[in-house]
């Protein structure tokens, strides 16, 4: 028989099935052995996993758990507008504290409105928790009113799926629903419970001990593979820390600032990173990829080392697989052993949550600078501030007069300080938040990166809000963005969420229109939004700002922009939407066209860097 | 491509055929065929899935089946190192002038008739699939109505269980 062939890099893990206690929480314990509905072990449920928000919209299947739900002493429900609210908010929140984010929704279409939001935290690692209502038992597979076989249609977008249909069921569902999305590498877990379950009477009894036999955990990193990542820093004469989203899930930042220090060498963060490392840190060179900075990606294709640590290699990030990083050495950490050697073929895999992983690697390097002497970097450095200073992050206004978004957000993120948090939605205005916007700490980036949901700013704005209430939180969201989701202004102004809403209104899908503008030869086929400069702007975003409830603002100069974000910056009591008219003809550079190697960045269209002077130097 | 015979052991739960099915498709990997059943543990189900596919994303697709929640344990059968039967069950037309040449065949194979008609037979077989395969062959020249094949199950030689150990994990 051939060996147990389990992954390769498996071998240098322990598998560790999931087998832990629970902390009994004092509402679990009050009402262990009592004799409750389904829908009311819901809530208890709920309550005993350390939910205190959830983001939901009640409907048939769903009816039997709001009852009990209204009486809850713990559970603040919020309202929503969409169930896509519901569960973007719920990223939002999760992203913004790092507990799970809960969303509640009915059977069929509250069910697939939340689709779009679990795909996303599937592809970002958010831990969410979605509650469905289901058709009662009886009545599933025959196509009742309402019915979609919701577990069957998120089973590829979620971390583990359950349908309920027993009520004694119900508590053990949801603490091992908690558990499983905020375990191991997290994800989000849908429960689907049977409308007659929750009507049904059963014994509510919290479960002491998670077990789930095939679930695995994590892994201890393995000292060997540390050891000679460690010998690898401390060698390596262009090494560069390739830091990606699994950092800040980890909450693993003092750690990386930590392997920073000692090593000398660069660092990138992608966009799902972005925070994990202070911008203003010297080693720093920004974010990688498509619209990264040329100094992050110059760095990454002429490194001898790349340590990526919790990043997986994403297409946007690579470019062109063949020729990403093709001088490297890969020492690839990350929690989930199903990334390990996915895209790019790795040297030296180490299996494990972060933070273990730094907290070895630390010491194991300063062992290798005592054998092998500090790294001489000089050169490296030399090199990588070369390209620092000659390509740093720019723009050119347009000439059309137009407020530059660039400027815009540049000023935002300056005038609003590093302690506030920013959401983004999808295209433009995302890739110019992450570049302009100095990020100083973990959490004040939020994103939606894998999947590239547009609408993604304002729902998840307002679960970080609810989540950090004392923190600025700033949507920086495009016009087109903004119509998908805006409807969720309303919940965040009747439950006094006050977020800030800045639409970066170039009057079009702006980033659609980038790639018609270099790539369809500047045919403009169904990009127009009519919401900007000279146009009927339909919708009229201030005057939707305050049929929402909000304050309204409008900024069209660049002379405006400071006094209108302060002015913005001075309403507490509601949330504000600004509508920042901007150049539409604004581009965002550097960019790697889709499918072409990072080696040919341009820098702005039409120059690309000149690579042959730096190498020589080199 | 070479063809991959794996194990997977799996919590005997609802939905778990198709959770382990539906990675296969979603990863674009092209299942040869695929056979479940319970095990000597009620709570274990073992599914064999053969599969072709390069070595480097048939570990991909290993780990993204470690991923989900009920699979306990995968385990690839090496064909020198495993039993591995398909059976196969063949219908064909026989009147008496073709009975005889027919029954030659069944015999030459060990395969056996299971139905008997007057003017026709079923045929059962049990073998790796390269033996039913030549068995096919050799009935191609009859007149074949009806086949119906099962998944390869397999069993590794030797003493050693594979299910003891997930069982343990389970049980405990």
């Amino acid at each position: 028989m051939g060996q147990v062939r389990a992954p390769k890099p498996s071998a240098l893990m322990s598998p560790a099935p999931a087998s832990t206690r629970t902390s009994a929480t004092p509402a679990a314990a009050q009402h262990a052995g009592s004799t409750m509905t389904g829908a009311e072990a819901v809530v208890r449920s709920l309550e005993a996993a350390g939910a205190t928000d959830v983001f939901g919209l009640p409907g048939g299947t769903i009816l039997p758990t709001y009852d009990p739900l209204m009486d809850s002493k713990v559970l603040r429900h919020i309202l929503v507008r969409h169930e896509q609210g519901a569960g973007h908010a719920a990223e939002g929140y999760a992203h913004a504290t790092g507990r799970p984010g809960v969303c509640i929704a009915t059977s069929g279409p509250g069910a697939t409105n939340l689709v779009t939001p679990i795909a996303d935290a599937n592809m970002d690692s958010i831990p969410l928790v979605a509650i469905t209502g289901q058709v009662g038992a009886s009545m599933i597979g025959t196509d009742a009113f309402q019915e979609a076989d919701i577990v069957g249609i998120t089973q590829p977008i979620t971390k583990h799926n359950v349908l309920v249909t027993d009520p004694n069921e119900i508590p053990k569902a949801i603490a091992e629903a908690f558990y499983i999305a905020t375990h191991g590498r997290p994800g989000p877990v849908l429960v689907d419970i049977a409308k007659s379950a929750q009507q049904q009477s059963m014994t509510f009894n919290w479960p002491e001990r998670i077990e789930l036999p095939g679930f695995n955990a994590g892994a201890r990193p393995h000292a060997k593979t540390v050891q000679e990542a460690a010998r690898l820093l401390a060698t390596a004469r262009r090494p560069v820390l390739y830091v990606g989203g699994g950092v800040i899930r980890a909450g693993a930042s003092d750690g990386l600032r930590k392997l920073t220090d000692l090593s000398g060498a660069a660092v990138v963060t992608t966009l799902m990173a972005r925070g994990a490392l202070p911008d203003s840190h010297p080693q720093h060179l920004g974010m990688p990829g498509m619209h990264g900075t040329v100094s992050a990606v110059a760095a990454l294709q002429k490194a001898d080392l790349v340590v990526a640590l919790g990043a997986r290699f994403d297409d946007r990030v690579t470019g062109k697989l063949e020729s990403f990083a093709p001088h490297a050495t890969i020492v690839h950490a990350d929690i989930d052993p199903a990334e390990i050697g996915k895209n790019r073929a790795v040297d030296v895999p180490i299996v494990g949550d972060l933070k273990d992983v730094f907290a070895a690697l630390v010491p194991a390097l300063e062992v290798e600078h005592e054998r092998h002497g500090r790294p001489d970097l000089e050169a490296w450095w030399a090199q990588l501030d070369d390209w620092r200073e000659t390509y740093g992050l720019g723009y050119t206004p347009t000439d059309d007069g137009h407020s530059s978004p660039q400027h815009v957000i540049q000023r935002l993120g300056e005038i609003a300080g590093p302690d506030t948090i920013f959401t983004a939605g999808v295209g433009q205005h995302q890739m110019w938040a992450s570049q302009f916007i100095r990020y100083q700490r973990p959490n004040t980036w939020i994103n939606s990166g894998g999947l590239g949901t547009m609408g993604f700013a304002v729902p998840a704005a307002m679960g970080a809000k609810v989540g950090e209430p004392d923190r600025t939180v700033w949507a920086i969201d495009g016009d087109g963005c903004f119509q998908m989701t805006n409807q969720e202004l309303v919940t965040c102004a009747i439950n006094e969420i006050p977020i800030k809403v800045a639409i970066i209104n170039n009057s079009s899908l702006g980033m659609v229109r980038q790639w018609q503008t270099l790539f369809y030869d500047s045919r403009y086929s169904n990009t127009d939004l009519h919401t900007g400069h000279g146009t009927r702007r339909i919708p009229d975003f201030v005057k939707l700002a305050e049929a929402m409830g909000c304050a309204g603002l409008r900024c069209e100069t660049d002379g405006d922009v400071d006094a209108t974000i302060k002015r913005a910056m001075e309403i507490d009591d509601q949330p504000v939407v600004v509508d920042f008219t901007v150049s539409r003809d604004a581009m965002v550079w550097p960019m790697v066209a889709a499918g072409t190697s990072n080696d040919e960045i341009q820098y702005a269209r039409g120059i690309a860097p000149e690579w042959d002077r730096s190498e020589e130097e080199a | 491509m070479t063809t991959h015979t794996l194990s997977v052991l799996v919590e005997n739960k609802p939905g778990v055929l198709a959770r382990v099915a539906g990675l296969f498709s979603r990863r674009a990997f092209n299942i040869h065929s695929l056979a479940v059943g319970q095990t000597e543990h009620p709570e274990i189900s073992r599914i064999t899935v053969v599969v072709d596919v390069d070595e480097l994303p048939l570990e991909q697709v290993t780990k993204q089946l470690n991923k989900l929640v009920h699979v306990l344990k995968i385990v690839e059968l090496e064909r020198d190192k495993s039993v591995q039967r398909d059976l196969i069950l063949v219908k064909v037309r026989a009147d008496a002038r073709q009975r005889a040449d027919i029954l030659q065949i069944v015999d030459l194979f060990r395969a056996h008739v299971v139905d008997v008609a007057t003017d026709s037979l079923v045929i059962e077989a049990v073998g790796a699939p390269e033996k039913l395969g030549a068995l096919l062959a050799a009935l191609q020249p009859h007149d074949v109505r009806e086949i119906v094949q099962s998944g390869t199950v397999a069993i590794g030689r030797g003493a050693r269980s594979i299910t003891e150990r997930a069982f343990e994990r389970v049980s405990a």
